[in-house]
């Protein structure tokens, strides 16, 4: 028996059963917390919760008021740093392409894509709280604004990127101007791709809590005011399971069940049927 | 040569001169792709150019509509007169110029809208038209490239829908939709099939008697059968230029005969 | 139609000049600049609102012991000694095993397999650090507490140097929770930068291997490791940098003690738990400046991180398409 060859034999098999063991590790912790998130909330999330608000300690209630602000705050957070975050997308695209100042400004939107999400909430929180007076939707909106501008560049370039040049070559030798060729032709063809990567920001923004805390704070009370404090998913979850009520955390179960389903279907959806064509050609 | 070509051209069919090249050169960064050329290009015939990969011949035809000014690190020196008029010159208003001066790429672009809106796209761009006329204008437009009868029926199906060969004819549509006075092919069938580029190579016969074509093909039978001036280019230069039955037959230059008997590398 | 209409109609409409394309230039390079000026303004607010406290106390913020709000006392050591022992933590579990999940997923998995699993991963990566750390508060605290502690205490406790790491009560709150739950977020972000990563060795280089009669093992670690060497390092910074600045996850299991304690099974606090939780009944203008000055020390700590796995990225994709051309 060749000793050395049974070795090299050994060591592949080991070596490919612990890649096995490394994902399956993985995937236990995803089974575990879907598992709990669901036998928790499942009975908690009924109608009421979405007609009724915040409760006191002890009361019934639902969390109305937390869904209008978040979704009111996330909205406006993509209203503000979607278009933005294209339109500078397309300059790294199109007109900047290949210059100093382009390959800066990548590099920069790359940071901001993994600077911590606290970080850029105690930042709003001295440049907008501070100076307005107070905790508001709108710092909200402005902090989750942030966090989906580098996002949204990030996938607006590299749809835009995908788009041929020949493509934009026939556009011009029509006589579009380059702006027209890119409204007309480059973002159309780069739609998808586009509206993809605003989606995902969508659903990353909705589980925000840590900028919210600097920001928005929360609210007990159903309000559309967004010059004020706001009530929030996130925030509602983070008070009301540090609670000592059992019925303030059984609303809390239901809030991060209701906020991670959404946020997995968003994934899901656009992931499994929404695809872009495979990247390369 | 220059002597011989007038005396061949007056021979030919004596027309007037559409484009007029003047000591042409050509940069990409620091690399020089075109070297001093020196062309008369004549109104309303088809001028085939050919010679080895990375001869130049695309990079030519890219810059009688100054497809390449869309990348800063590309540059031309020299004159390009359209109607006497210096098309490399500054103040040219580019937008127009490519208007007049239409090009359809080696692989097929349609637009991701529908087909009807491929053809009117150019249009829409310098003529605001009734909605009556806009459409005969695609339909004329269409016909012309021998796509109607195919797809009158599915216009607003999208452009990325159709085979690659009526893609093709799509983006010559296009091209003929905003009337141009001259047609760059730059290779238009070499990623088609036969019967496709058959077609193409009879529509743009059709063609020539409303505009002049330029057009850049790998394929030397291809340029003997649809050309009437032929281009051979080496290095980045014009080696001759001479009508096709000529050049092809009884070439002046060596270069020009080992490439047209294929005894070339 | 006659063509004598159609030019004519041609001229009267005349053509936008240039105006447009001037402004819409403008305007996306403004966006754009934007966006670099966005990290300035973030340094320099920081900056200026950590002053008073950074005139204070100056470097040895970093090195006191003391956080004592109610005697102005305020020092980061415990605040930074949990960020980077969680950290350090996390990467000690994250870096093994979202290496063998990206190596599973791109060499090993049979292709029916490789869609569904790096489904899941991203689902994982999707899930926001709240619901992790609600979910680690709940469950898989009282889990450590009653079944995994208990044991490492009885088994690694008694042995020399490491074993002080393991003492003390197992309360299942604490740094080795922390390191945990920032471990199970970071692995599936590091794993889905891997998995590209390894996507983009050559095949030619891979059959080349196996043409030597190497076993896939064996292919794995002498060509597909070494080719993504200096892009794995810059994957695990990227990690790095997102533990260090995870907040809600963390908040919600370490303890929030500021104390430095040798064993693991202590309660602890990081920077950015400390500002989550204490931001909010922060008062007065030293309190909330000194909260703020650790807010900026994280900002720079996670700064140089990132621009470090970036560069080292950013190596490797020019490294790639320079192969490919």
């Amino acid at each position: 028996m060749d000793w050395h060859y049974f070795k090299r034999r050994l060591m592949n098999q080991v070596g490919q059963a612990l890649a096995l063991m490394a994902t399956l590790f993985t995937l236990f912790w995803l089974v575990w917390l879907l598992t709990t998130l669901i036998s928790q909330g499942w009975q908690a999330l009924d109608l009421s919760m979405f007609v009724k608000d915040t409760p006191a300690p002890g009361a019934e209630g639902g969390m109305r008021n937390a869904i209008v602000g978040s979704l009111m705050m996330c909205l406006a957070g993509v209203a503000i740093g979607a278009p933005v975050g294209v339109l500078a997308a397309t300059w790294l695209a199109e007109y900047g392409r290949g210059t100093w100042l382009a390959s800066a400004i990548r590099f920069v939107n790359d940071i901001l894509l993994s600077t911590p999400s606290i970080i850029i909430g105690i930042f709003i929180y001295g440049l907008v709280v501070v100076n307005t007076g107070g905790f508001s939707g709108w710092a909200g909106a402005l902090a989750l604004a942030m966090i989906i501008l580098p996002v949204v560049v990030r996938t607006s370039e590299d749809m835009m990127l995908l788009v041929p040049d020949q493509m934009r070559e026939a556009a011009a030798a029509l006589g579009a101007q380059r702006w027209r060729l890119i409204i007309d032709v480059v973002y159309r063809a780069a739609r998808r791709g586009m509206v993809t990567g605003i989606l995902l920001g969508f659903a990353r923004i909705s589980g925000e809590t840590a900028p919210l805390l600097f920001t928005a704070l929360n609210n007990q009370f159903l309000s559309t005011d967004m010059g004020n404090v706001m009530a929030n998913l996130p925030m509602m979850i983070f008070q009301y399971a540090m609670s000592p009520y059992s019925n303030w955390q059984e609303l809390a179960w239901a809030g991060a069940l209701l906020i991670t389903l959404t946020i997995l279907a968003i994934n899901l959806v656009l992931r499994l049927f929404w695809r872009e064509p495979k990247k390369g050609h | 040569m220059i002597q011989m070509n007038v005396k061949k051209a007056v021979q030919e069919a004596p027309t007037r001169t559409k484009l007029k090249v003047e000591n042409l050169g050509f940069y990409y960064d620091n690399f020089q792709a075109l070297h001093d050329i020196n062309l008369e290009l004549a109104e309303n015939r088809v001028t085939a150019f050919i010679g080895a990969s990375g001869c130049g011949k695309s990079t030519l035809l890219r810059t009688f509509n100054r497809i390449y000014s869309l990348y800063p690190e590309q540059r031309a020196t020299g004159q390009i007169l359209l109607d006497g008029e210096n098309i490399l010159d500054k103040k040219q208003d580019i937008n127009r110029l490519r208007a007049k001066v239409g090009i359809v790429f080696q692989k097929p672009t349609p637009f991701p809208m529908s087909i009807f809106d491929n053809v009117a796209y150019g249009v829409r761009l310098y003529e605001k038209l009734p909605r009556g006329i806009l459409e005969e204008r695609v339909e004329e437009a269409l016909r012309k490239a021998a796509l109607w009868d195919e797809v009158k029926d599915i216009l607003k199906q999208s452009g990325t829908q159709l085979s690659g060969g009526q893609q093709q004819r799509l983006c010559i549509a296009r091209a003929l939709a905003v009337e141009p006075d001259v047609l760059l092919l730059d290779e238009p069938t070499s990623a088609l099939d036969p019967i496709s580029t058959l077609r193409i190579e009879e529509l743009i016969d059709d063609l020539k008697e409303r505009l002049t074509i330029l057009i850049v093909t790998h394929n030397m039978q291809q340029a003997a059968r649809i050309s009437d001036d032929t281009v051979f280019m080496h290095q980045g230069r014009v080696v001759e230029k001479a009508p096709t039955n000529i050049l092809f037959t009884n070439p002046e230059n060596k270069q020009t005969e080992d490439y047209i008997t294929g005894r070339y590398g | 139609m006659s063509k004598v209409l159609i030019s004519s109609i041609k001229e009267a409409v005349g053509v936008p000049r240039r105006f447009g394309d001037i402004v819409f230039k403008q305007l996306t390079m403004v966006c754009a600049v934007f966006v670099l000026l966005l990290i300035v303004a973030m340094g320099w607010q920081l900056t200026q609102s950590a002053m008073p406290a950074v005139k204070l106390f100056g470097f040895d913020f970093l090195s006191a012991k003391s956080w004592d709000p109610v005697m102005g006392e305020f020092g980061a050591a415990p605040s930074l000694w949990g960020t980077l022992i969680s950290s350090f933590l996390a990467l000690l579990i994250a870096v093994p095993v979202s290496l063998g999940v990206a190596i599973f997923l791109t060499q090993i998995a049979p292709s029916f397999l490789r869609r569904p699993i790096s489904l899941a991963v991203e689902l994982l990566a999707a899930i926001p650090s709240i619901i992790y750390g609600f979910w680690g508060l709940f469950i898989l605290s009282p889990w450590l507490s009653n079944n995994v502690q208990p044991w490492l205490t009885d088994n690694l406790g008694d042995w020399p140097i490491i074993g002080i790491l393991f003492q003390g009560p197992p309360m299942g709150i604490g740094l080795f929770s922390a390191g945990l739950v920032l471990s199970i977020m970071v692995i599936p972000f590091m794993a889905s930068i891997l998995t590209d990563l390894f996507e983009t060795v050559p095949t030619q280089l891979k059959e080349a291997s196996y043409g030597l009669g190497s076993t896939r093992w064996e292919m794995i670690t002498q060509v597909v490791l070494p080719f993504a060497k200096v892009g794995i390092v810059g994957s695990f910074m990227l990690g790095l940098g997102r533990a260090l600045g995870e907040t809600m996850a963390v908040t919600f299991v370490i303890g929030n003690a500021h104390r430095i304690s040798p064993s693991l099974f202590e309660p602890s606090t990081t920077i950015a738990s400390t500002l989550a939780n204490e931001f909010a009944e922060a008062s007065g203008e030293l309190y909330i400046s000194s909260l703020l000055y650790l807010g900026m020390v994280l900002f720079l700590l996670t700064f140089v991180v990132l621009i470090l796995a970036r560069l080292l990225l950013w190596r490797i994709t020019y490294q790639a398409k320079g192969r490919t051309k």
